[in-house]
C-alpha cells in the first residue's frame, strides 16, 4: 500500500491532486494500492474525490488534533501505515507536512526524505530526487529503512487522473495526546489570495527599496487577478507577511506567470518557483541570476515598471 | 531552564549557481568552494535563545554543534554574542552524515549536558535542506516539537509560541521540555557582538567531545544511518530569456503584456 496523506478540506486541491498522482504511479510501478488520508477537520469531500481519481481506501480522521498541532497527525498516521503495511507515506512538502513526515519516520523506524521533486523506481527500490544547497544542486537518495515517508515538492508531479472509480471513506479516530501541546489561535492572512492557486504572481523583493512600494503590488494583482508574493528579504524587511514569501524555505508556487520586481533570484528563492510556466523579471542589474530562470526580462528600475503597468492596466480595465 | 541551541556551520549560501560546483568523488562540494558560517537559521535559533534568556524564561544557553575543528569558528561566534556556554561534538565532515546520524550525536550530547528543558534548532541547514534533524531530536528525547516559530514567551510554565502555519500566523502554547525549530524573522536577526564579548569568547574554554566518547563509535553511528545518498548534480539552469525593450515604461508596459497574451499566459482585456 502506498499512503498519500492531506490537510484539504473541500475537495482535493492542486497540491493533493499532485501528490495523488504520484502515489498511484508510485504504486503501479510497484504493484501496490493506494489510500488516501484526509488530515483536515472536514475532508470528506477530499476523501471521496480521491476514490474517483485512483485511491483504493479512503480515510477521514476524527478527533481533532490533526490539523494545527502536529502530534494528532503523527500518531494517526504512524497507526495507519502500520494497519496498511504501508511501503510509502506520502505527504506535502508545506509547513505541515514539514513538521509531521519527520517525526512520523521516527516513529516507525522508517526513513524520512524531504522536499522530494521526483521518483522513480530501480529494482522495486524508489529513488527521490531533491534539491540541495538551495536548489543548486539534486541530489538522488533513497531510504535505507522502509517505509518510506516523503513529502513532495508542489508543481512537481503531475496531478492524478479521474478514474470514475470510488472508495468507501472510512473513519479513524486520533488516539488522546498528552496534551503537551495546545493550540491557542491563528490568525489568517489578511488577503485570502492563495499563493498556491493562484495563476498569477506579482513578487517582489529588495529592490522595491519601501514598503510604500510593496504595497502597490496588491493593485497590480488585483488588476491580474493574481496573489502578491515576497522574496525572503521583502519578508526580512517587514514588507510582506512571512506566509508570503515564496522559495525554499517559503511556498513553492506554479503560476502560469510569476513577475519577479527587484528579485535577484538567490538560488533559494529559484527553487520556489520553477514551476512557474513563465518568470518574467525586473531588475535594474542585467546580470542578476533572475533572468537566466525569466522567459520574459525586463532591465529596468522595477518601482517605474510597477506603475507603467498599474496604467496600462487602469487604463484596459 | 538551561535551552540548547543546535548549531552548524554550513557552506556559504550565497554562492552563486554558475560557481557552485559537486566533487563527484566525494558527492560534495568541494571544500575549497567558498567559507563556511553559521547557517541562517541557526542563527536565528541562537538569537531566540538569547532573547528568552534576557526575557528571563531562560537562565542558560549552550551552543552545541557537531562538526569539524574549523566550525569551532561558529561556537565562538555564539560565546561573542553570549551563549554560556559552547559544547562541539567533533566529526570528520558533516556532509558525510545523514540526518539520522547527526540527530543521533546530538541526542547523545544532550544527554551529557545539565538536562536542558528546551532545545532551539534552526528550522533546516541551509546546506542540504532535510529540515529534519529537529524533530529527529525531538522524538528520541521523546519531546513534543513545535516547528517554524519565531517568537515564543515564557508564560506560566509553558512556552507560548508563534508560528507561521499555511494559512497565518499561528499561536501554541508547550509544556517544556519541548524542542523548536526556528524559522527566520525580522526580529530573530542574530545580534553583534561587542569587540569586549569577542575577545572574552576567544578566552573562553569550549567542550570538545569525540562521537566514541558519547556512545557513538563509526559502528553505532553507521547503524544509525537511514538516507543512502546515489548521487549529486549540480542544477542546469536553461531557460532563454527574451528582453523586453522600448520607448519608456509605458511602451515596455504595454509590451510586456501583450507578450504575455500572445504566448498565451495572461489573458488581455483590450
Amino acid at each position: 500500500m502506498i499512503l498519500a496523506a492531506t490537510w484539504d478540506t473541500e475537495g482535493l486541491g492542486r497540491a493533493g491532486l499532485e501528490l495523488l498522482g504520484a502515489a498511484t504511479r508510485l504504486g503501479a510501478t510497484l504493484g501496490e494500492e493506494v489510500a488516501f488520508v484526509s488530515l483536515a477537520a472536514s475532508g470528506r469531500g477530499a476523501a471521496e474525490q480521491a476514490g474517483a481519481h485512483g485511491a483504493a481506501r479512503a480515510f477521514v480522521v476524527e478527533g481533532g488534533h490533526t490539523t494545527s498541532v502536529g502530534e494528532g497527525a503523527v500518531a494517526v498516521l504512524a497507526e495507519l501505515v502500520r494497519e496498511l503495511g504501508a511501503r510509502a507515506a506520502l505527504l506535502p512538502a508545506d509547513e505541515q507536512g514539514g513538521e509531521v513526515a519527520p517525526r512520523l519516520a521516527e516513529r516507525l523506524g522508517a526513513t524520512a526524505i524531504t522536499h522530494a521533486v521526483a521518483v522513480e523506481v530501480a529494482d522495486t527500490n524508489p529513488v527521490w530526487t531533491r534539491p540541495v544547497f538551495g536548489g543548486k544542486a539534486l541530489a538522488t537518495v533513497s531510504a535505507l529503512a522502509e517505509p518510506v515517508v516523503a513529502t513532495l515538492r508542489r508543481g512537481a508531479f503531475d496531478p492524478a487522473e479521474a478514474t470514475g472509480g470510488s472508495a468507501v471513506v472510512e473513519t479513524r479516530t486520533v488516539p488522546a495526546g498528552d496534551g503537551a501541546v495546545e493550540f491557542l489561535g491563528s490568525e489568517a492572512a489578511a488577503d485570502g489570495a492563495s499563493l498556491e492557486d493562484a495563476t498569477v504572481i506579482v513578487s517582489g523583493g529588495a529592490g522595491l527599496g519601501s514598503a510604500e512600494a510593496f504595497s502597490e503590488l496588491e493593485e497590480l494583482a488585483g488588476l491580474l487577478g493574481g496573489a502578491v508574493g515576497a522574496s525572503l528579504a521583502a519578508v526580512d524587511a517587514g514588507w510582506a507577511p512571512p506566509e508570503r514569501q515564496v522559495g525554499l524555505t517559503g511556498k513553492a508556487v506554479s503560476p502560469d506567470v510569476y513577475f519577479a520586481f527587484g528579485i535577484s533570484g538567490a538560488s533559494q528563492h529559484l527553487a520556489g518557483i520553477g514551476g512557474a510556466k513563465a518568470v518574467v523579471a525586473v531588475n535594474t542589474d542585467p546580470d542578476a541570476p533572475i533572468f537566466r530562470s525569466a522567459r520574459l526580462g525586463v532591465v529596468m528600475d522595477c518601482r517605474v515598471l510597477v506603475g507603467a503597468l498599474l496604467a496600462e492596466l487602469r487604463r484596459s480595465a | 531552564m538551561h535551552a540548547v541551541v543546535l548549531l552548524k556551520q554550513i557552506l556559504d549560501w550565497e554562492v552563486p549557481p554558475q560557481r557552485f560546483r559537486i566533487d563527484q568523488a566525494t558527492k560534495r562540494p568541494p571544500d575549497d568552494l567558498a567559507p563556511k558560517l553559521l547557517g541562517p537559521f541557526e542563527q536565528n535559533a541562537l538569537e531566540l535563545a538569547l532573547q528568552l534568556k534576557q526575557a528571563g524564561a531562560v537562565e542558560r544557553v549552550t551552543a552545541l554543534l557537531a562538526g569539524p575543528a574549523e566550525a569551532t569558528e561558529a561556537l565562538r561566534k555564539a560565546l561573542a554574542v553570549r551563549a554560556d556556554e559552547a559544547v562541539h561534538v567533533e566529526v570528520e565532515h558533516t556532509d558525510a552524515l545523514d540526518p539520522s546520524q547527526t540527530a543521533e550525536l546530538l541526542v547523545a550530547a544532550v544527554r551529557r549536558l545539565d538536562p536542558p528543558e528546551l532545545v532551539l534548532a534552526g528550522r533546516q541547514a541551509g546546506d542540504w535542506d532535510h529540515g529534519q534533524v529537529g524533530y529527529l531530536v525531538a522524538e528520541r528525547l521523546g519531546w513534543p516539537a513545535v516547528g517554524l516559530v519565531w517568537r515564543a514567551e515564557l508564560r506560566d510554565g509553558r512556552l507560548h509560541v508563534w508560528r507561521s502555519g499555511v494559512a497565518g500566523v499561528e499561536h501554541l502554547a508547550v509544556r517544556p521540555p519541548a524542542l523548536l525549530t526556528v524559522t527566520s524573522h525580522t526580529d530573530l536577526r542574530l545580534r553583534m557582538g561587542s569587540v569586549m564579548d569577542l575577545m572574552a569568547a576567544n578566552r573562553k574554554e569550549i567542550a570538545r567531545w569525540t562521537p566514541a566518547e558519547l556512545g557513538l563509535g563509526p559502528e553505532e553511528l553507521a547503524a544509525a544511518r537511514r538516507l543512502d545518498l546515489a548521487g549529486v548534480q549540480v542544477s542546469e539552469v536553461k531557460r532563454e530569456c527574451e528582453l523586453i525593450e522600448g520607448e519608456g515604461a509605458a511602451e515596455v508596459a504595454a509590451r510586456v503584456l501583450e507578450r504575455l497574451a500572445e504566448l498565451k499566459l495572461l489573458e488581455r482585456r483590450a
